[in-house]
């Protein structure tokens, strides 16, 4: 680790009223400036990696809310997770964590194959079963609170179905190839359904290739920066050339990583030209309001949005899907209190810090219920997952969404 | 630390709020002043008034001394513990206790962020206009004990002008009642007023009451550049002649401007001296009146450049290059030492050169910025905390900095307080017996010194 990134922390606290652990303990231990001092304390030597030191480094969410706050650009959820990367290098991962994010969630077929007999087991109506005979309680914890995230599956995942050339709608006026996340492929398939015929409806010719493979972002997480290195060389390759103008992707977790492509190969030209292509889908439709705007028809809803951290903090894209909402006509946007605060998820967080995710969320449900809004827009399907959940057992008056469902939803009237 | 004691402080809080571990007293052994850290014995965190009460008297009588601390922003080191004792931790006081629309007052529990309360209080159309540069973490009872200012003071003034009543816990736990919701009230010494920037050396702040005002109906921003430093303090002085307060008026000087340009490219000049960022506020005809003088004054001082925001988002623009400053200069080095000379305003310029010679003669680089209104300058050095030799310069140039600025009839620090960073120059500020009063009433509310040992003096 670059010490001299630790010290650049000049501990001005700027960060605290931004971390949504510090927001709920008040502790500098659970905060972005306290993380930092422990880590840079390790480094030298004052403090030794006991578990209660590890406990206070692994509360961290990694919502990155730290960075943008601070003046000075340190990135305390990095340097966090930098930390725990190099300490889990030598450790290894959980069993949990090893067989999510590494063997599993990385490689597409593999996901698509396991999560097959879940959609057997929920279309079996086993899944209702299980819940009602309460057999989850028998599982360990963990497992339980994984099962629970996981709503309704679709018939069967979107890679395998989705037409690799969907034509554009009237004048092409581009090409884009689309990044097909892993889990909105197997879970949100709609809202990528809805991705693909907003861009073919504005012009775009949408090549969505069928090889492509998962972003990386699950092995970042799982500490395995070979297996970064490996996705980013095989997506480079696969999006390579001048055939796409932009490469678009609908969740913001994929996104994120994407645009750091050209950084993890090191600056190579070919992955530095692929990460200047990436787009969010909320970046092309901004640039496309005028456009979009005729296509849409009312919808008299009452709607808030949350920003997943990978959209606002980790590509600071926080005005284009706001004006996209506002672009509905007879929508009533009401602006939520602490709208980029985590909403808990956090990758595996939910899973592995329980108690902590809880109190996250709980709040981010106490700020939804004040805007009174019908409808909780986001775009990424951690926040989806993790909100789709919390909403359907305490607020069920609130629909959770994706904004390319919303803005398909107003297309089609 | 004695185990009886921290029992005793458990018995009072509950373990989850008695702190003994290594890595919180490592967490709670630093503030935001660079260079100094000193790790506490023990860190507590009450809930209220009543438990800070028990804890000082507790202590007290077990002779531990104790440093109170909000969120940690102290320029001046006055929130380390510098003698192993106690860390006294507020901020899970955070309630704002009333909003008193009809005496215009607001109650707040000490731990409150200041930001917060603005929020609240603008939300009912009032006004705390106390802005300090920490104001989104920082604590109102901070506020109070370092008397911080911000950026509205040439035309609102600062925290003490709002404080009203206090209540604070003294050094034997006894709690005091000082002022209230009057507005005139001469019953005695003027307590309130001597606590104010007490700098957690005379009691806890408990609750606090401020002065709201009505929040003024509109503002205007103006971001002016001046290719001459000396054209730009004329403005200043000038503006204040022509009997028109800014509610804002600030300043960026050339390292400054080059350093904000560099890091959030919003388009300044790099061959202008000066920058100023000018905010008038108020009834719209006034604000209006305000603003045309302004510029006036500006073009005759032969400013290079004069826009004025035609919108709200305009002038969040406009106030970028100011907002950033502290942003733009910390990136550049590690380390970043901010002081806080004060000088009367019509010294602005003469201090400003004199910075600009000294970082020169020192070799170090030091950019200027702050409140040119209230003559508040933050001359901020970026240096190297392993680079022992440009440290030892950093603090001589300073050194000579602050004589300058007593010659000039200023302060040593306007808005940051003593704490321990300036304590070897107050005494060439106050003299003798400014020391010796202080220490006199340092004993009548804290005989047996145990209430933030070592700081101011």
């Amino acid at each position: 680790m670059d010490y001299v990134k630790l010290i650049n922390c000049m501990r001005c606290g700027m960060c605290l009223p931004h971390c949504p652990t510090y927001k709920e303990t008040f502790l500098e231990t659970a905060s972005p400036r306290g993380r930092v001092a422990l880590v840079r304390k390790f480094q030298e030597g004052e403090l030794v990696d006991t578990d209660q030191f590890l406990e206070y480094v692994s509360l961290c969410l990694d919502c990155q809310a730290c960075a943008s706050a601070c003046p000075c650009g340190v990135n305390a959820g990095e340097l966090v997770a930098e930390f725990r990367c190099e300490k889990k290098a030598g450790q290894g991962l959980s069993i949990i964590e090893n067989a999510i994010l590494r063997q599993l969630v990385p490689h597409p077929d593999r996901l698509e194959a396991a999560t097959a007999p879940l959609r057997l087991y929920q279309l079996s109506g086993l899944q209702k079963l299980v819940r009602s005979l309460g057999l989850l309680k028998m599982f360990p914890a963990a497992l339980g609170r994984m099962e629970g995230l996981l709503p309704k599956l679709p018939g069967a995942p979107l890679r395998k179905t989705i037409d690799e050339v969907t034509p554009a709608q009237g004048t092409e006026k581009g090409t884009v190839g689309f990044f097909l996340g892993c889990v909105m492929s197997l879970i949100f398939s709609e809202a990528s359904i809805a991705t693909v015929e907003l861009l073919s409806s504005l012009g775009y010719k949408v090549v969505t290739p069928k090889d492509q493979k998962c972003c990386g972002a699950p092995n970042m997480l799982g500490h395995d920066f070979e297996g970064v290195k490996q996705a980013a060389r095989f997506n480079t390759d696969l999006f390579e050339g001048d055939a796409y103008d932009f490469i678009v992707t609908d969740c913001g977790g994929c996104g994120a990583e994407l645009k750091k492509y050209g950084h993890h190969l090191d600056g190579e030209a070919k992955a530095t030209a692929f990460s200047s292509k990436v787009r969010d889908i909320s970046e092309i439709l901004a640039n496309e309001a005028g456009a979009l705007k005729e296509k849409l028809k009312p919808l008299n809803l009452k709607v808030t949005y949350h920003d997943p951290c990978h959209i606002a903090h980790c590509q600071g894209i926080r005005s284009q899907p706001r004006a996209l909402i506002n672009l509905v006509p007879g929508i009533d946007f009401r602006e939520l209190p602490e709208a980029d605060a985590c909403c808990g998820s956090a990758g595996t967080y939910n899973i592995e810090k329980p108690e902590m995710s809880d109190r996250v969320l709980a709040r981010k449900l106490a700020n939804v219920e004040k805007t009174g809004a019908d409808y909780l827009v986001t775009s990424n399907p951690g926040c989806l997952l993790q909100l789709k959940k919390a909403m359907a057992e305490q607020l069920p008056q609130v629909k959770v969404i994706h904004l390319t469902e919303l803005l398909q939803m107003s297309m089609n009237g | 630390m004695e185990k009886t004691f921290i029992k005793a402080l458990t018995d009072i809080v509950g373990e989850s709020y008695t702190l003994t571990d290594k890595e919180s007293l490592a967490c709670y052994g630093y503030d935001s002043t660079p260079e100094l850290e000193s790790k506490p014995g023990v860190v507590v965190l009450p809930g209220n008034l009543e438990e800070i009460s028990r804890i000082m008297a507790l202590a007290h009588d077990a002779g531990v001394r104790v440093t109170p601390r909000g969120s940690g922003t102290n320029l001046s080191g006055g929130s380390i513990s510098f003698d192993a004792g106690v860390i006294l931790q507020t901020s899970r006081m955070n309630r704002i206790l009333e909003i008193d629309e009809e005496n215009l007052t607001a109650t707040v529990e000490t731990g409150v962020v200041t930001s917060t309360l603005h929020r609240e209080v603008e939300a009912k159309g009032l006004f705390y206009p106390p802005d300090p540069g920490s104001m989104n973490i920082s604590t109102m009872g901070g506020n109070v004990a370092e008397n911080s200012g911000g950026l509205r003071g040439l035309k609102y003034g600062v925290t003490d002008d709002y404080v009203m009543g206090l209540k604070t816990v003294l050094a034997n736990g006894e709690i005091l009642k000082t002022g209230g919701k009057v507005v005139k009230d001469v019953a005695g010494y003027n307590l309130n007023q001597l606590l104010v920037s007490s700098e957690g050396t005379l009691g806890v702040f408990g609750e606090i009451t401020v002065k709201l005002i009505p929040k003024p109906k509109t503002k205007k921003t103006m971001l002016v550049h001046f290719p001459q430093l000396e054209q730009a303090a004329l403005t200043v002085s000038h503006i204040i002649a022509a009997r028109i307060i800014p509610a804002t008026l600030e300043f960026l000087d050339r390292v400054t401007i080059k350093c904000v340009e560099d890091y959030a490219h919003v388009g300044l000049p790099l061959d202008v001296d000066a920058v100023l960022l000018i905010e008038v506020d108020g009834h719209p005809a006034q604000v209006e009146e305000d603003a045309e003088g302004i510029r006036q004054i500006c073009e005759r001082h032969h400013c290079s450049y004069f826009q004025t925001a035609a919108s709200a988002d305009e002038a969040l623009k406009l106030a970028t290059a100011r907002r950033v400053a502290l942003s733009a200069l910390a990136r550049v080095k590690p380390t970043t030492i901010l002081e806080d000379a004060t000088v009367p305003r019509s010294c602005i310029a003469p201090m400003v050169k004199l910075i600009q010679e000294t970082a020169k003669k020192y070799n170090l680089t030091i950019g200027t910025f702050g409140h040119a209104g209230d003559g508040n300058l933050h001359p901020t050095c970026l240096t190297d905390e392993r680079d022992q030799d440009e440290i030892k310069r950093a603090h001589a140039a300073f050194g000579e900095i602050f004589d300058a600025t007593i010659a000039m009839g200023g302060t040593i620090t306007g808005e940051h307080g003593v704490g321990v960073a300036k304590k070897k120059y107050l005494p060439k500020l106050v003299g003798e017996s400014g020391i010796k009063v202080m220490r006199g009433i340092k004993g009548a509310f804290d005989p047996n010194g145990i209430l933030n040992p070592g700081k101011i003096f």
